[in-house]
């Protein structure tokens, strides 16, 4: 039995300099509710990994207004044109990652692998202070495996086990963010009571260490 | 020919859409590549994957709740097609970056002579991330460049990109409201042009270097 904790007890896990993997494309599939808590406790100083900064007023785009965010690693930024802003004014720093690298390194730090070879990238800016090897007379960019202190994921159902059902779109970053961090919290939009059909678990269980609701 | 940009698009979306086969897997970029889908004959059946995680992406879902759980890479609600399928990121770009996909449509700032393509920033200026565009770009078996041939005066076919890469040596075609262009080792080959410009118009428009084959030269003249 994993532990059920309340959405301000999670939100209070996570403590200010941590780093934090957030699920979500855009507002779709996010934890929206423990980012409003860490927005309340003004959590500070994060870096923050997820796919995009969102829109301001909306999810983990309120965490880049309130200036919670000293570095973010993400694919796209915009959406929240407060995070160009800021990186303009050197308040934040941005790594931008081609999003298909993103989720490789992820998994890579998920799965236990060393990094990842991608073509993605090659002959541009990305590439720049990489290693770059030539395999079978193709070019791929070595890129390091990324893990973070937390993962805060969403999900639409979970059992008493962890096992977590994601629903449509709301898949994206969650899946492969539950593999990567020292602290899994879910955000379960409902608590299922009985067991999941074991046919149906989108996450297993076994990477989830709170359940949030 | 003074074309409105609504005009162009439209002219724009429509030949693209004759490139798309029926099964293909398709990758539509934000904006007018997105408008393409509307133009591909019903009795084409294309299957549209979207980054954010699905394959069989239907139209704007005007029913969806609050916070939608189907959505397209925009964030715009979405229905499914039949034969629809959700999946998490990683499956999205092992079919992206793998060759799953037959043809990308994306938008661009520049495209080259060597079919490099620029589109993902303008250095100070415009930084918004490359999203998913580098793996795109990469990975899809076919790449169509779908823009206007101009913006605002600057000409965007040019001999080499001045901007920072998405890709180097990606692109296999160009299509803009004024011609349909080939990108090929020898370099851009004109190879249709819209019949309301003419050759000369083309020649103008365009900074880079194109082929021009024998039959276009002699209907100039």
């Amino acid at each position: 039995m994993k532990k059920i904790i309340s959405i301000a007890e999670a939100g209070k896990l996570v403590k200010d300099n941590a780093s934090v993997m957030i699920g979500g494309f855009l507002r779709c599939g996010t934890p929206a509710k423990i980012i409003d808590e860490l927005v309340k406790n003004k959590t500070s100083n994060l870096t923050l990994i997820a796919n995009d900064t969102c829109i301001p007023d909306s999810g983990r785009g309120k965490l880049i207004v309130n200036k919670q965010v000293k570095k973010v690693i993400t694919t796209h930024i915009g959406t929240n044109p407060e995070t160009g802003k800021q990186m303009t004014n050197k308040e934040i720093e941005v790594e931008l990652v081609p999003m298909g690298t993103l989720v490789e390194r992820i998994r890579a730090a998920g799965a236990g692998l060393g990094g990842v070879l991608t073509p993605t990238g090659v002959g541009t800016v990305v590439e720049e202070g990489k290693k770059v090897l030539e395999i079978d007379g193709k070019k791929f960019i070595y890129e390091k495996p990324l893990k973070a202190d937390f993962a805060l994921i969403y999900a639409n159902k979970v059992d008493k086990f962890g096992n977590a059902f994601l629903e449509g779109t709301t898949r994206n970053f969650n899946v492969v963010m539950a593999t990567a961090a020292d602290t899994v919290i879910v955000e379960a939009q409902e608590i299922s009571e009985e067991p999941l059909d074991p046919n149906y678990v989108t996450i297993p269980g076994v990477f989830v260490d709170y359940i949030a609701n | 020919m003074e074309l409105s940009k609504e005009q162009k698009r439209e002219i724009i979306a429509k030949r693209v859409a004759q490139e798309l086969h029926d099964g293909d897997v398709v990758t539509l970029g934000i904006g007018l590549p997105t408008e393409v889908a509307n133009y591909v004959p019903h009795d084409v059946n294309i299957v549209i994957q979207s980054e954010n995680g699905m394959i069989g992406v239907g139209h704007r879902d005007f029913n969806a709740p609050e916070r939608p759980i189907v959505t397209n890479a925009g964030g715009i609600p979405v229905t499914t097609k039949q034969g629809a399928c959700f999946f998490d990121t990683t499956m999205s770009f092992t079919l992206i970056r793998g060759g799953h996909v037959d043809v990308t449509v994306l938008g661009a700032l520049q495209v080259d002579e060597e079919g490099n393509l620029a589109n993902w920033m303008v250095p100070e200026v415009f930084v918004p991330g490359m999203g998913g565009a580098m793996d795109l770009v990469v990975g899809a078996k076919k790449v169509i460049i779908a823009m206007e041939h101009t913006a605002k005066g600057e000409k965007r076919i040019v001999k080499k990109c001045t901007l920072p890469l998405t890709a180097a040596h990606e692109v296999d075609m160009i299509i803009t409201e004024m011609c349909v262009i080939d990108v090929t080792p020898q370099g851009l080959v004109l190879k249709e042009i819209n019949p309301l410009f003419s050759l000369e118009d083309v020649l103008d428009a365009t900074d880079a270097e194109l082929i021009v084959p024998e039959a276009f030269v002699q209907k100039a003249v």
